[in-house]
């Protein structure tokens, strides 16, 4: 059996003595791939991208090369290029390593997306809880200054682009690109409304901009390495390159695991990577994508096509690992950070901790937002408290579907979706949970909220 | 209690960096907050002039992100994650054993001003949990069981001034202070 893993992003971080330091990355072939698109047509390179298939690793799955060519380059306003590392979605945690472990890697991806978009001055938001992650990052770009690969004239080319590192302050909502560049314009982290869709029109004052995950600029250094036509035989067609599945919960071996696109199945990645439940437990759902993708239940027929045809019929077990397959079956492959439950677990508590998440990140401009993530919490959380009605559980669903689709950002359907998701895989769980806990009968479990 | 010379010959080299200078409140804010320990009204007046807007608009930005704060912590901050990877693996249990320990409630300062212990959002280290961040210092894998054992490395860590302050080194993969 070939192995599951295929460590692309991660694979030079994971080799023992790999180390932060530049000399570190130059001896591993760095900046070879910023050389190469230096020699090219900053439009080459983004054709290149463009052919490799990459999609943006931030969750949504947007195609990296579109994104770039909503530019607009006609203003004759600068672009500017923002790296989102606000990495800030429960469950996931894969651009950490990247930034702890191998900055220069993504520093090389932005400097080859720099030259592609021609932006002059970049900026990598990155979490505020990241305090030495950020000092990390300053030093790599120091280091890659001195050697020309950033700053002032880049390798000779008579290019420059600045890249500043700038802290964000614990908001998730700031993970949202529009959220974001009013963050870094000083504001408050209020997503912007729509249109423009796209901040490439009009995004950081007011100036067209491209913002991408840390993880795609990782992934843009791999392509112009190896060449767009070769990265999109990684994977399969419509969904290119690796993934890293952060899984967290409850399993043996909780961890980090690259994985071709669509080369395994959530079997796969649950039991022999991850070694699968803990002693005497079993799986019973999983959050596949971080926690706003929709829930999977354990036991869960999944029917229907794929994007090309292909007729399915899954266990959760058999579902391929790449996005097509996991938009099929009702929800996402977001961040790849799967979030794993057992039987151990009360569903209400697992909904109320989410809930609590969401109802704490709301930004307050929309009200359904607002009120809705604030009563799905309060209602939630009375259910475990003992204060639960019947009629609560389908309140929970009215309230999540009056939200959904009704506000300016995603943030509204990240409210939405754990609630629209699982109150009709676990109805009965619920409304047990809410007599029980009222009779004063609930077994016991592992308290979460 | 005035800010430190080092603190304020930095503020311009910051607010340089941006094409628009209000893009430095956020950085200003960490950069006040890191000397004082939390942000003052006159440093809202100060920031509010170094980059050009009113000090109500660096209000709202103090009070709209979670990690800044109007009133001082105590001298150790602990953060312990409680969203749902985390609480999967016990954070709930190890913050009832941590209030034990240090003697003092959830979202509280104990009395002696050492410590101030918190519930927060996810801290993007979710393979780890439960983790607890200590002002800069990130650990992980701190199950209930380690609870009191962690209580008492904290407390030791009063007699330390560069606790969790330095940087790694290049070279070690380890962070966690």
């Amino acid at each position: 059996m070939p192995a599951l893993e295929r460590p692309l992003i991660y694979g030079n971080l994971r080799k023992p003595g790999y180390t932060v330091d530049l000399d570190c990355y130059l001896r591993h072939g760095g900046y070879e791939a910023l050389r190469k698109a230096v020699a090219m047509k900053p439009e080459d390179v983004c054709k290149e991208v463009e052919t490799s298939g990459l999609r943006g690793r931030g969750g949504a799955g947007f195609p990296t090369g579109m994104k770039w060519k909503f530019l607009d380059r006609k203003s004759g306003k600068p672009a500017y290029l923002v790296v989102n590392a606000d990495e800030s979605e429960p469950g996931t945690y894969k651009d950490r390593q990247i930034i702890y472990r191998d900055p220069h890697q993504m520093l090389e991806g932005i400097a080859i997306t720099a030259w592609a978009i021609q932006a002059r001055q970049a900026f990598v938001y990155i979490r505020g809880e990241f305090q030495h992650g950020a000092k990390i990052l300053r030093r790599a770009i120091e280091e890659a200054k001195a050697k020309g690969f950033l700053g002032a004239n880049i390798l000779g080319s008579g290019y420059s682009c600045e890249v500043v590192v700038h802290r964000g302050g614990g908001c998730y909502v700031c993970g949202e690109e529009t959220g974001l560049i009013e963050s870094l314009e000083g504001k408050r982290g209020y997503p912007r409304i729509k249109p423009p869709y796209f901040p490439a029109v009009l995004g950081l004052y007011n100036c067209p901009t491209i913002v991408n995950n840390a993880e795609t600029m990782a992934q843009v250094r791999h392509v112009l390495a190896m060449g767009g036509a070769e990265f999109a035989k990684i994977g399969i067609p419509g969904d290119s390159g690796t993934h890293i599945w952060g899984v967290s919960g409850l399993v043996k071996r909780p961890g980090l695991y690259e994985i071709e696109a669509g080369k395994a199945t959530f079997g796969e990645l649950l039991f022999d990577l991850c070694g699968g439940p803990l002693d005497g437990r079993t799986f019973k759902a999983i959050i596949p994508g971080g926690s706003s993708t929709k829930i999977l239940r354990f036991g869960e027929r999944f029917k229907g096509k794929l994007p090309n045809g292909q007729e399915f019929d899954w266990a959760l077990e058999d579902i391929p690992l790449d996005a097509n397959s996991i938009a099929a079956c009702g929800t996402g492959l977001g961040t790849g950070g799967t979030i794993v439950l057992d039987d151990s677990v009360e569903m209400i508590q697992a909904l109320a901790n989410l809930n609590a998440f969401y109802a704490h990140e709301t930004c307050g401009q929309c009200t359904p937002c607002r009120e809705g993530s604030l009563w799905l919490s309060r209602i939630s959380k009375r259910i475990v408290a003992g204060g639960g009605r019947d009629e609560d559980v389908p309140m929970l669903l009215d309230i999540a579907n009056q939200v959904a689709g009704r506000t300016i950002c995603a943030h509204g359907e990240a409210v939405a979706w754990p609630v629209q998701s699982a109150v009709p895989k676990f109805k009965d769980e619920y409304l047990e949970s809410v007599r029980r806990h009222r009779d004063g009968t609930a077994p016991a479990s592992p308290q979460l909220i | 209690m005035s800010l430190k010379p080092e603190t304020l010959a930095q503020a311009d080299a910051i607010v340089a960096q941006y094409p628009q200078a209000r893009s430095a409140t956020l950085p200003l804010l960490h950069l006040v907050q890191e000397d004082r320990g939390h942000i003052a009204p006159e440093d809202e007046a100060w920031i509010a002039a170094k980059v050009g807007v009113t000090p109500m608009q660096v209000r709202e930005v103090v009070t709209f992100y979670p990690m800044f704060r109007l009133a001082p912590v105590g001298r150790r901050h602990i953060r312990v994650c409680r969203t749902l990877s985390c609480a999967l693996r016990g954070s709930y249990a190890l913050m009832a054993e941590l209030e034990k320990a240090l003697g003092c409630a959830r979202g509280e300062t104990s009395a002696d001003g050492n410590f101030t212990l918190e519930f927060v959002e996810c801290i993007a280290d979710c393979g780890c949990g439960p983790v607890v961040q200590v002002d800069h210092a990130l650990h992980e894998n701190v199950t209930p069981d380690q609870g009191a054992a962690f209580a008492a490395k904290v407390r030791a860590s009063l007699s330390d001034p560069a606790y969790g302050k330095a940087a790694p080194a290049p070279g070690t993969p380890e962070w966690n202070g």
